[in-house]
Protein backbone atom coordinates (compact mmCIF):
# COMPACT_ATOMS: atom_id res chain seq x y z
CA UNK A 1 0.00 0.00 0.00
CA UNK A 2 3.27 2.25 0.61
CA UNK A 3 3.23 2.05 -3.05
CA UNK A 4 -0.07 3.66 -3.77
CA UNK A 5 0.98 6.44 -1.23
CA UNK A 6 4.60 7.08 -2.87
CA UNK A 7 2.33 7.51 -6.15
CA UNK A 8 0.27 9.80 -4.93
CA UNK A 9 2.83 11.87 -3.70
CA UNK A 10 4.81 11.77 -7.05
CA UNK A 11 2.05 12.88 -8.67
CA UNK A 12 1.62 15.57 -6.95
CA UNK A 13 5.79 16.47 -6.74
CA UNK A 14 5.45 15.96 -10.52
CA UNK A 15 2.37 18.44 -11.20
CA UNK A 16 4.07 20.98 -8.39
CA UNK A 17 7.22 20.59 -10.32
CA UNK A 18 5.77 21.12 -13.86
CA UNK A 19 7.29 18.97 -15.81
CA UNK A 20 7.56 19.75 -19.21
CA UNK A 21 7.26 16.16 -20.31
CA UNK A 22 4.54 15.31 -18.44
CA UNK A 23 2.54 18.42 -19.64
CA UNK A 24 3.44 17.11 -23.10
CA UNK A 25 2.13 13.50 -22.37
CA UNK A 26 -1.32 14.83 -21.03
CA UNK A 27 -1.82 17.58 -23.55
CA UNK A 28 -1.05 15.14 -26.09
CA UNK A 29 -3.83 12.66 -24.46
CA UNK A 30 -6.40 15.58 -24.67
CA UNK A 31 -5.74 16.40 -28.14
CA UNK A 32 -5.57 12.85 -29.85
CA UNK A 33 -8.45 11.94 -27.65
CA UNK A 34 -10.76 15.20 -27.87
CA UNK A 35 -10.07 15.12 -31.49
CA UNK A 36 -11.20 11.33 -31.53
CA UNK A 37 -13.93 12.17 -29.94
CA UNK A 38 -14.86 15.17 -32.13
CA UNK A 39 -14.93 12.57 -35.23
CA UNK A 40 -16.49 9.58 -34.02
CA UNK A 41 -19.58 12.85 -33.04
CA UNK A 42 -19.42 14.08 -35.92
CA UNK A 43 -19.31 10.50 -37.71
CA UNK A 44 -21.73 8.50 -35.35
CA UNK A 45 -24.73 11.09 -34.21
CA UNK A 46 -26.07 10.90 -37.89
CA UNK A 47 -25.87 7.30 -38.48
CA UNK A 48 -27.31 6.86 -35.04
CA UNK A 49 -29.81 9.37 -36.10
CA UNK A 50 -30.75 7.54 -39.54
CA UNK A 51 -30.12 3.77 -38.03
CA UNK A 52 -32.70 4.97 -35.21
CA UNK A 53 -34.83 7.02 -37.65
CA UNK A 54 -34.78 5.55 -41.21
CA UNK A 55 -36.77 2.93 -42.75
CA UNK A 56 -34.60 1.30 -45.51
CA UNK A 57 -33.74 -2.56 -45.46
CA UNK A 58 -30.72 -4.14 -43.70
CA UNK A 59 -31.37 -1.51 -40.99
CA UNK A 60 -31.69 -4.32 -38.30
CA UNK A 61 -28.53 -5.57 -39.26
CA UNK A 62 -26.48 -2.63 -39.69
CA UNK A 63 -27.72 -1.47 -35.90
CA UNK A 64 -26.60 -4.77 -34.87
CA UNK A 65 -23.06 -4.20 -36.58
CA UNK A 66 -23.09 -0.75 -34.84
CA UNK A 67 -23.94 -2.45 -31.53
CA UNK A 68 -20.95 -5.38 -32.23
CA UNK A 69 -18.59 -2.15 -32.82
CA UNK A 70 -19.08 -1.24 -28.89
CA UNK A 71 -17.11 -4.01 -28.15
CA UNK A 72 -14.32 -3.56 -30.35
CA UNK A 73 -10.84 -4.92 -29.07
CA UNK A 74 -8.70 -1.80 -29.16
CA UNK A 75 -5.65 -3.98 -29.91
CA UNK A 76 -8.05 -5.57 -33.57
CA UNK A 77 -8.66 -1.95 -34.58
CA UNK A 78 -4.70 -1.37 -33.87
CA UNK A 79 -3.45 -4.00 -35.43
CA UNK A 80 -5.72 -3.17 -38.56
CA UNK A 81 -5.11 0.54 -38.82
CA UNK A 82 -1.36 -0.25 -38.88
CA UNK A 83 -1.73 -2.77 -41.54
CA UNK A 84 -3.20 0.32 -43.36
CA UNK A 85 -1.17 2.83 -42.47
CA UNK A 86 2.19 0.92 -42.66
CA UNK A 87 4.51 2.00 -45.31
CA UNK A 88 4.30 -0.63 -47.65
CA UNK A 89 0.66 -1.01 -46.94
CA UNK A 90 -2.10 0.87 -49.11
CA UNK A 91 -2.78 3.69 -47.30
CA UNK A 92 1.29 3.90 -46.41
CA UNK A 93 1.83 7.23 -48.83
CA UNK A 94 0.51 9.37 -46.29
CA UNK A 95 3.33 8.64 -43.91
CA UNK A 96 1.12 8.34 -40.86
CA UNK A 97 2.05 5.92 -39.02
CA UNK A 98 3.58 6.58 -35.46
CA UNK A 99 1.78 10.02 -35.68
CA UNK A 100 -0.75 11.85 -33.44
CA UNK A 101 -2.99 11.26 -36.70
CA UNK A 102 -2.72 7.79 -36.53
CA UNK A 103 -3.78 7.49 -33.30
CA UNK A 104 -6.81 10.02 -33.95
CA UNK A 105 -7.86 7.33 -37.02
CA UNK A 106 -7.37 4.32 -34.62
CA UNK A 107 -9.73 6.06 -31.58
CA UNK A 108 -12.36 7.38 -33.82
CA UNK A 109 -12.62 3.84 -35.18
CA UNK A 110 -13.09 2.85 -31.83
CA UNK A 111 -15.09 5.42 -30.45
CA UNK A 112 -17.33 6.11 -33.70
CA UNK A 113 -19.57 2.48 -33.14
CA UNK A 114 -20.19 3.66 -29.35
CA UNK A 115 -21.59 7.04 -30.25
CA UNK A 116 -23.86 5.79 -33.15
CA UNK A 117 -24.62 2.90 -30.88
CA UNK A 118 -25.62 5.68 -27.99
CA UNK A 119 -27.30 7.98 -30.20
CA UNK A 120 -29.18 5.09 -31.86
CA UNK A 121 -30.53 4.37 -28.47
CA UNK A 122 -31.57 7.77 -26.83
CA UNK A 123 -32.84 8.92 -30.12
CA UNK A 124 -34.80 5.11 -30.77
CA UNK A 125 -36.16 6.09 -27.06
CA UNK A 126 -38.26 9.08 -28.01
CA UNK A 127 -41.93 8.82 -27.88
CA UNK A 128 -43.01 7.97 -31.60
CA UNK A 129 -45.85 10.24 -31.47
CA UNK A 130 -43.46 13.48 -30.90
CA UNK A 131 -42.17 12.88 -34.58
CA UNK A 132 -46.14 12.10 -35.59
CA UNK A 133 -46.46 15.63 -34.31
CA UNK A 134 -43.74 17.07 -35.46
CA UNK A 135 -44.44 16.20 -39.16
CA UNK A 136 -47.96 17.38 -38.95
CA UNK A 137 -46.78 20.82 -38.31
CA UNK A 138 -45.09 20.50 -41.06
CA UNK A 139 -41.45 20.30 -40.66
CA UNK A 140 -39.53 18.95 -43.37
CA UNK A 141 -36.99 15.69 -42.90
CA UNK A 142 -34.30 17.51 -41.90
CA UNK A 143 -36.05 19.50 -39.00
CA UNK A 144 -37.71 16.64 -37.90
CA UNK A 145 -33.94 14.72 -37.20
CA UNK A 146 -32.19 18.00 -36.30
CA UNK A 147 -35.68 18.53 -33.36
CA UNK A 148 -34.78 14.91 -32.76
CA UNK A 149 -31.76 15.42 -32.02
CA UNK A 150 -32.18 17.87 -29.75
CA UNK A 151 -35.18 16.10 -27.83
CA UNK A 152 -32.56 13.21 -27.46
CA UNK A 153 -29.51 15.56 -26.24
CA UNK A 154 -29.17 13.79 -22.84
CA UNK A 155 -28.58 10.84 -24.55
CA UNK A 156 -26.12 12.07 -27.36
CA UNK A 157 -23.95 13.65 -24.66
CA UNK A 158 -23.56 10.37 -22.85
CA UNK A 159 -22.86 9.49 -26.53
CA UNK A 160 -20.12 11.68 -26.80
CA UNK A 161 -18.79 11.03 -22.39
CA UNK A 162 -18.84 7.04 -23.10
CA UNK A 163 -17.23 7.92 -26.61
CA UNK A 164 -14.37 9.96 -24.77
CA UNK A 165 -14.07 7.38 -21.95
CA UNK A 166 -13.43 4.48 -24.40
CA UNK A 167 -10.82 6.07 -26.45
CA UNK A 168 -9.02 8.15 -23.48
CA UNK A 169 -8.53 4.99 -21.19
CA UNK A 170 -7.14 2.82 -24.55
CA UNK A 171 -3.68 1.87 -24.76
CA UNK A 172 -3.66 -1.62 -27.24
CA UNK A 173 -3.88 0.63 -30.72
CA UNK A 174 -2.67 3.87 -29.53
CA UNK A 175 0.69 1.65 -28.57
CA UNK A 176 0.94 0.08 -31.68
CA UNK A 177 -0.14 2.64 -34.28
CA UNK A 178 1.48 5.19 -32.41
CA UNK A 179 4.62 3.44 -31.11
CA UNK A 180 4.84 5.53 -28.02
CA UNK A 181 7.40 7.63 -29.42
CA UNK A 182 8.97 9.90 -26.76
CA UNK A 183 7.84 13.79 -27.28
CA UNK A 184 5.78 12.94 -29.85
CA UNK A 185 3.00 9.89 -29.91
CA UNK A 186 3.53 9.52 -26.24
CA UNK A 187 -0.03 9.48 -23.97
CA UNK A 188 -0.55 9.04 -20.84
CA UNK A 189 -1.81 5.49 -21.23
CA UNK A 190 1.27 4.26 -23.00
CA UNK A 191 3.66 5.82 -20.59
CA UNK A 192 2.15 4.15 -17.91
CA UNK A 193 2.28 0.69 -19.29
CA UNK A 194 6.12 1.31 -19.66
CA UNK A 195 6.89 2.72 -16.50
CA UNK A 196 5.44 -0.63 -15.48
CA UNK A 197 7.59 -2.35 -17.66
CA UNK A 198 10.51 -0.07 -16.42
CA UNK A 199 9.86 -1.11 -12.54
CA UNK A 200 9.22 2.71 -12.00
CA UNK A 201 5.91 2.19 -10.08
CA UNK A 202 5.86 5.68 -8.46
CA UNK A 203 5.84 7.21 -11.87
CA UNK A 204 3.38 4.54 -13.16
CA UNK A 205 0.77 5.26 -10.65
CA UNK A 206 1.34 9.31 -10.71
CA UNK A 207 0.31 9.14 -14.46
CA UNK A 208 -2.60 7.03 -13.78
CA UNK A 209 -3.85 9.65 -11.01
CA UNK A 210 -2.96 12.62 -13.86
CA UNK A 211 -5.02 10.08 -16.27
CA UNK A 212 -8.08 10.08 -13.67
CA UNK A 213 -7.82 13.55 -13.32
CA UNK A 214 -8.26 14.25 -17.06
CA UNK A 215 -11.26 12.13 -17.31
CA UNK A 216 -12.71 13.70 -14.49
CA UNK A 217 -11.84 17.05 -15.95
CA UNK A 218 -13.39 16.42 -19.92
CA UNK A 219 -16.45 14.37 -18.38
CA UNK A 220 -17.60 16.62 -15.43
CA UNK A 221 -17.43 19.84 -18.23
CA UNK A 222 -19.23 17.53 -20.28
CA UNK A 223 -21.83 16.21 -17.58
CA UNK A 224 -22.47 19.73 -16.54
CA UNK A 225 -23.31 20.76 -20.09
CA UNK A 226 -25.60 17.53 -20.55
CA UNK A 227 -27.31 18.26 -16.88
CA UNK A 228 -28.36 21.88 -17.20
CA UNK A 229 -29.82 21.25 -20.10
CA UNK A 230 -32.42 19.40 -18.13
CA UNK A 231 -35.59 19.93 -18.83
CA UNK A 232 -36.81 21.47 -15.70
CA UNK B 1 -34.35 30.51 -23.85
CA UNK B 2 -31.25 32.82 -22.41
CA UNK B 3 -30.61 29.65 -20.02
CA UNK B 4 -30.51 27.08 -23.39
CA UNK B 5 -28.53 29.66 -25.28
CA UNK B 6 -25.46 29.97 -22.72
CA UNK B 7 -25.54 26.17 -22.40
CA UNK B 8 -25.18 25.62 -25.90
CA UNK B 9 -23.01 28.52 -26.15
CA UNK B 10 -20.96 26.34 -23.55
CA UNK B 11 -20.57 23.39 -25.23
CA UNK B 12 -19.81 24.80 -28.90
CA UNK B 13 -16.90 26.97 -26.99
CA UNK B 14 -15.95 23.63 -25.45
CA UNK B 15 -15.51 21.73 -28.60
CA UNK B 16 -14.52 24.31 -30.52
CA UNK B 17 -11.27 24.61 -28.41
CA UNK B 18 -10.61 21.17 -28.57
CA UNK B 19 -11.23 21.29 -32.41
CA UNK B 20 -8.80 23.99 -32.56
CA UNK B 21 -6.03 22.64 -29.81
CA UNK B 22 -6.27 19.77 -32.24
CA UNK B 23 -5.81 21.07 -35.37
CA UNK B 24 -2.77 23.81 -34.49
CA UNK B 25 -0.84 21.23 -32.29
CA UNK B 26 -1.02 18.48 -35.24
CA UNK B 27 0.19 19.88 -38.04
CA UNK B 28 4.14 19.72 -37.27
CA UNK B 29 3.23 15.71 -36.95
CA UNK B 30 1.80 15.48 -40.16
CA UNK B 31 3.69 17.20 -42.28
CA UNK B 32 7.54 16.85 -43.28
CA UNK B 33 8.34 20.02 -43.04
CA UNK B 34 7.49 21.59 -40.38
CA UNK B 35 8.56 18.15 -38.42
CA UNK B 36 11.41 19.67 -35.97
CA UNK B 37 9.08 22.46 -34.79
CA UNK B 38 7.89 21.22 -31.80
CA UNK B 39 11.07 20.08 -30.23
CA UNK B 40 11.24 23.91 -29.79
CA UNK B 41 13.26 26.41 -31.22
CA UNK B 42 16.48 25.88 -29.75
CA UNK B 43 17.48 22.68 -31.47
CA UNK B 44 16.17 23.76 -34.90
CA UNK B 45 18.75 26.82 -34.85
CA UNK B 46 22.31 24.59 -34.43
CA UNK B 47 20.81 21.27 -35.97
CA UNK B 48 21.06 20.74 -39.80
CA UNK B 49 18.00 20.43 -41.57
CA UNK B 50 17.69 16.89 -43.05
CA UNK B 51 15.32 16.30 -46.27
CA UNK B 52 13.76 13.38 -44.57
CA UNK B 53 13.84 14.06 -40.63
CA UNK B 54 12.15 11.03 -39.46
CA UNK B 55 13.93 8.05 -38.42
CA UNK B 56 12.58 5.34 -37.66
CA UNK B 57 14.05 3.08 -34.84
CA UNK B 58 13.28 -0.52 -34.04
CA UNK B 59 14.72 -1.96 -31.36
CA UNK B 60 14.60 -4.33 -28.15
CA UNK B 61 12.64 -3.24 -24.97
CA UNK B 62 15.79 -4.01 -22.86
CA UNK B 63 17.24 -0.78 -25.05
CA UNK B 64 14.55 1.34 -23.84
CA UNK B 65 13.79 -0.27 -20.18
CA UNK B 66 17.27 0.54 -19.44
CA UNK B 67 17.38 4.17 -20.12
CA UNK B 68 20.47 3.79 -22.48
CA UNK B 69 17.95 5.19 -25.35
CA UNK B 70 16.67 7.71 -23.63
CA UNK B 71 20.60 9.26 -22.96
CA UNK B 72 21.58 8.35 -26.57
CA UNK B 73 18.66 9.78 -28.83
CA UNK B 74 18.41 13.11 -27.99
CA UNK B 75 22.15 13.63 -28.77
CA UNK B 76 21.60 11.79 -32.30
CA UNK B 77 19.10 14.50 -32.75
CA UNK B 78 20.87 17.59 -31.22
CA UNK B 79 23.80 16.62 -33.37
CA UNK B 80 22.33 15.63 -36.51
CA UNK B 81 18.61 17.55 -36.55
CA UNK B 82 16.95 13.84 -37.60
CA UNK B 83 13.91 13.08 -35.23
CA UNK B 84 14.14 9.17 -34.07
CA UNK B 85 10.48 7.42 -33.32
CA UNK B 86 11.64 4.58 -31.21
CA UNK B 87 9.85 1.75 -31.25
CA UNK B 88 10.46 -0.84 -28.57
CA UNK B 89 9.42 -3.68 -29.59
CA UNK B 90 11.68 -6.75 -28.77
CA UNK B 91 13.98 -8.72 -31.22
CA UNK B 92 11.73 -10.56 -33.10
CA UNK B 93 9.00 -7.74 -33.79
CA UNK B 94 11.57 -5.55 -34.55
CA UNK B 95 13.36 -7.77 -37.06
CA UNK B 96 10.49 -8.68 -38.70
CA UNK B 97 9.70 -4.61 -39.45
CA UNK B 98 13.15 -4.46 -41.05
CA UNK B 99 11.99 -7.26 -43.49
CA UNK B 100 8.83 -5.70 -44.25
CA UNK B 101 10.88 -1.98 -45.00
CA UNK B 102 9.06 -0.69 -42.53
CA UNK B 103 11.57 0.74 -39.77
CA UNK B 104 14.80 2.37 -41.17
CA UNK B 105 17.47 0.99 -38.63
CA UNK B 106 17.44 -2.06 -36.13
CA UNK B 107 19.28 -2.32 -33.04
CA UNK B 108 18.86 -6.10 -31.59
CA UNK B 109 20.24 -8.74 -30.17
CA UNK B 110 20.23 -12.14 -31.89
CA UNK B 111 23.20 -12.78 -33.77
CA UNK B 112 21.82 -15.69 -35.76
CA UNK B 113 18.27 -14.30 -36.21
CA UNK B 114 19.99 -11.07 -37.24
CA UNK B 115 22.53 -13.16 -40.03
CA UNK B 116 18.99 -15.07 -41.69
CA UNK B 117 17.31 -11.32 -41.93
CA UNK B 118 21.21 -10.02 -43.41
CA UNK B 119 21.15 -13.45 -45.58
CA UNK B 120 17.66 -12.07 -47.31
CA UNK B 121 19.13 -8.78 -48.33
CA UNK B 122 16.61 -6.97 -46.09
CA UNK B 123 19.32 -4.87 -43.55
CA UNK B 124 23.15 -3.75 -44.73
CA UNK B 125 25.78 -2.53 -42.59
CA UNK B 126 25.09 -5.00 -39.89
CA UNK B 127 27.37 -3.79 -36.63
CA UNK B 128 28.36 -4.74 -33.46
CA UNK B 129 27.50 -1.65 -30.97
CA UNK B 130 28.46 -3.59 -27.72
CA UNK B 131 27.49 -6.37 -25.55
CA UNK B 132 25.98 -7.07 -22.08
CA UNK B 133 25.60 -10.79 -20.96
CA UNK B 134 22.14 -12.88 -19.67
CA UNK B 135 21.96 -13.78 -15.71
CA UNK B 136 19.92 -16.63 -14.76
CA UNK B 137 17.97 -14.93 -11.70
CA UNK B 138 15.76 -17.08 -9.50
CA UNK B 139 14.33 -16.65 -6.14
CA UNK B 140 17.08 -16.10 -3.17
CA UNK B 141 16.60 -19.47 -2.03
CA UNK B 142 17.47 -21.06 -4.83
CA UNK B 143 14.94 -24.15 -4.67
CA UNK B 144 16.51 -25.63 -7.78
CA UNK B 145 19.63 -25.07 -6.26
CA UNK B 146 21.26 -23.91 -9.06
CA UNK B 147 24.40 -21.54 -7.45
CA UNK B 148 27.43 -23.36 -8.45
CA UNK B 149 26.25 -25.28 -11.47
CA UNK B 150 28.98 -23.38 -13.61
CA UNK B 151 27.00 -23.62 -16.97
CA UNK B 152 24.08 -22.16 -18.06
CA UNK B 153 22.77 -25.95 -19.49
CA UNK B 154 23.40 -27.42 -16.11
CA UNK B 155 21.69 -25.08 -14.29
CA UNK B 156 18.48 -25.54 -17.16
CA UNK B 157 18.62 -28.91 -16.40
CA UNK B 158 18.68 -28.91 -12.65
CA UNK B 159 15.65 -26.66 -13.34
CA UNK B 160 13.69 -28.69 -15.56
CA UNK B 161 14.55 -31.85 -12.99
CA UNK B 162 13.31 -30.00 -10.12
CA UNK B 163 10.08 -28.87 -11.65
CA UNK B 164 11.04 -25.74 -10.81
CA UNK B 165 9.04 -22.49 -12.00
CA UNK B 166 10.62 -20.87 -14.87
CA UNK B 167 9.24 -18.10 -16.68
CA UNK B 168 9.77 -17.47 -20.04
CA UNK B 169 9.39 -13.88 -22.40
CA UNK B 170 7.76 -16.37 -24.94
CA UNK B 171 7.58 -13.53 -27.37
CA UNK B 172 10.33 -14.01 -29.71
CA UNK B 173 12.80 -11.30 -28.41
CA UNK B 174 16.37 -11.96 -27.99
CA UNK B 175 16.16 -13.00 -25.00
CA UNK B 176 13.63 -15.48 -25.49
CA UNK B 177 15.56 -16.95 -28.52
CA UNK B 178 18.72 -16.91 -25.80
CA UNK B 179 16.55 -19.11 -23.57
CA UNK B 180 15.34 -21.27 -26.59
CA UNK B 181 18.97 -22.36 -27.59
CA UNK B 182 19.93 -23.01 -23.55
CA UNK B 183 17.01 -25.49 -23.40
CA UNK B 184 18.05 -27.16 -26.90
CA UNK B 185 21.39 -27.06 -25.63
CA UNK B 186 20.23 -28.70 -22.84
CA UNK B 187 18.45 -31.37 -24.89
CA UNK B 188 15.42 -30.58 -23.14
CA UNK B 189 12.02 -29.03 -23.91
CA UNK B 190 10.59 -27.25 -21.47
CA UNK B 191 6.92 -28.04 -21.12
CA UNK B 192 4.45 -28.58 -18.47
CA UNK B 193 3.11 -26.66 -15.34
CA UNK B 194 6.63 -25.19 -14.31
CA UNK B 195 7.56 -23.78 -17.34
CA UNK B 196 5.24 -20.75 -18.08
CA UNK B 197 5.42 -17.96 -21.14
CA UNK B 198 4.60 -14.39 -19.67
CA UNK B 199 4.18 -13.25 -23.58
CA UNK B 200 5.73 -9.68 -22.50
CA UNK B 201 8.63 -7.67 -22.30
CA UNK B 202 11.60 -8.25 -20.25
CA UNK B 203 10.61 -5.92 -17.20
CA UNK B 204 7.15 -7.47 -17.02
CA UNK B 205 8.78 -10.98 -16.82
CA UNK B 206 10.92 -10.39 -14.42
CA UNK B 207 7.55 -8.55 -12.25
CA UNK B 208 6.18 -12.20 -12.97
CA UNK B 209 9.08 -14.05 -12.06
CA UNK B 210 9.45 -12.03 -8.71
CA UNK B 211 5.74 -12.51 -7.84
CA UNK B 212 5.35 -16.33 -8.52
CA UNK B 213 8.68 -17.12 -7.22
CA UNK B 214 10.51 -18.62 -10.01
CA UNK B 215 13.56 -18.41 -12.34
CA UNK B 216 14.09 -16.29 -15.93
CA UNK B 217 16.78 -15.71 -18.08
CA UNK B 218 17.09 -12.30 -17.93
CA UNK B 219 19.52 -9.16 -19.49
CA UNK B 220 22.02 -7.47 -16.65
CA UNK B 221 20.83 -4.47 -17.83
CA UNK B 222 16.80 -4.59 -17.26
CA UNK B 223 17.99 -6.83 -14.05
CA UNK B 224 20.12 -4.57 -12.58
CA UNK B 225 17.65 -1.51 -13.45
CA UNK B 226 14.47 -3.30 -11.88
CA UNK B 227 16.08 -4.94 -8.46
CA UNK B 228 15.21 -2.67 -6.47
CA UNK B 229 11.66 -3.71 -6.59
CA UNK B 230 12.19 -7.69 -7.03
CA UNK B 231 12.92 -10.82 -4.86
CA UNK B 232 15.29 -12.25 -7.41
CA UNK B 233 18.54 -12.83 -7.16
CA UNK B 234 21.07 -13.86 -9.83
CA UNK B 235 21.90 -17.45 -9.57
CA UNK B 236 24.30 -18.26 -12.51
CA UNK B 237 25.99 -15.62 -14.41
CA UNK B 238 29.58 -15.69 -16.41
CA UNK B 239 28.94 -18.65 -18.44
CA UNK B 240 30.37 -18.23 -22.17
CA UNK B 241 26.98 -18.60 -24.33
CA UNK B 242 25.07 -16.34 -21.51
CA UNK B 243 26.93 -13.13 -23.51
CA UNK B 244 24.63 -10.59 -25.29
CA UNK B 245 25.56 -9.13 -27.94
CA UNK B 246 24.26 -6.05 -29.79
CA UNK B 247 24.44 -4.97 -33.28
CA UNK B 248 23.02 -2.23 -35.18
CA UNK B 249 22.15 -2.41 -38.85
CA UNK B 250 19.99 -0.65 -41.55
CA UNK B 251 17.61 -1.34 -43.52
CA UNK B 252 18.27 -1.73 -47.05
CA UNK B 253 17.31 1.18 -49.17
CA UNK B 254 18.27 -1.02 -52.55
CA UNK B 255 14.98 -2.90 -51.71
CA UNK B 256 13.25 -0.43 -49.77
CA UNK B 257 12.85 2.58 -51.90
CA UNK B 258 10.76 4.12 -48.99
CA UNK B 259 13.48 3.82 -46.59
CA UNK B 260 15.23 7.02 -44.84
CA UNK B 261 18.96 5.60 -46.31
CA UNK B 262 20.53 8.68 -44.75
CA UNK B 263 19.07 9.00 -41.44
CA UNK B 264 19.55 5.26 -41.10
CA UNK B 265 22.97 5.62 -42.09
CA UNK B 266 23.71 8.40 -39.67
CA UNK B 267 21.96 6.38 -36.60
CA UNK B 268 24.50 3.53 -37.69
CA UNK B 269 27.65 6.14 -37.88
CA UNK B 270 26.23 7.58 -34.53
CA UNK B 271 26.04 4.10 -32.51
CA UNK B 272 29.74 3.02 -33.53
CA UNK B 273 31.09 6.57 -33.33
CA UNK B 274 34.18 6.87 -30.95
CA UNK B 275 32.25 9.42 -28.39
CA UNK B 276 29.29 7.34 -28.18
CA UNK B 277 30.92 4.13 -27.77
CA UNK B 278 32.71 6.26 -24.38
CA UNK B 279 29.22 7.05 -23.36
CA UNK B 280 27.47 3.69 -23.52
CA UNK B 281 30.81 2.59 -21.49
CA UNK B 282 29.70 4.86 -18.75
CA UNK B 283 26.26 4.05 -19.04
CA UNK B 284 24.74 3.33 -15.45
CA UNK B 285 27.75 3.68 -14.04
CA UNK B 286 26.72 6.37 -11.26
CA UNK B 287 23.20 4.61 -10.53
CA UNK B 288 24.64 1.23 -10.43
CA UNK B 289 27.88 0.90 -9.84
CA UNK B 290 29.16 -0.45 -12.87
CA UNK B 291 28.40 -0.27 -16.14
CA UNK B 292 25.45 -1.88 -18.04
CA UNK B 293 27.19 -2.45 -21.42
CA UNK B 294 30.03 -2.84 -22.74
CA UNK B 295 31.32 -1.00 -25.95
CA UNK B 296 32.78 -3.15 -28.84
CA UNK B 297 32.38 -1.03 -31.72
CA UNK B 298 34.94 -2.67 -34.57
CA UNK B 299 35.53 -5.26 -32.71
CA UNK B 300 35.01 -9.33 -34.10
CA UNK B 301 32.33 -10.86 -32.43
CA UNK B 302 34.50 -14.21 -32.24
CA UNK B 303 36.91 -11.85 -30.47
CA UNK B 304 34.04 -10.95 -27.06
CA UNK B 305 35.19 -14.55 -25.59
CA UNK B 306 32.09 -16.82 -27.66
CA UNK B 307 30.28 -17.09 -30.35
CA UNK B 308 26.49 -17.03 -29.76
Amino acid sequence: MDLVWQGLVRAFEMLLAGDPELGRITWLTLRVSGTATLVSVVLGVPTGVLLALGRFPGRRLLISLVNTGMGLPPVVVGLWVSLLLWRYGPLGFLNLMYTPAAMVIAQSVIATPVVAAFTVAGVGQLNPRLALQITAMGASRWQLYWLLVREARLSILAAVIAGFGSVVSEVGASMMVGGNVLGQTRVLTTATVMEVSKGNFDVALALSVILLALTYGVTAVLTLVQQRRRPA
Amino acid sequence: MEGRRVRAAVLVAFLAGVLAATACGRRPATTEAGAGQERGETTAQEAPKPATPDVILATTTSTQDSGLLDVLVPMFEQKTGYRVKTIAVGTGQALAMAERGEADVVLVHAPDAEKAVVEKGAVVDRRLVMHNDFVLVGPPDDPARVRGTGTAVEAFKRIAAAGALFVSRGDDSGTHKKEQSLWKAAGITPQGTWYQESGSGMGQTLNIASEKGGYTLTDRATYLALRKNLRLAIVLEGDAPLLNVYHVMRVNPQKFSKVNAEGGKAFVEFLVAPETQALIGKFGVDKFGQPLFFPDAGKREDELGAKS
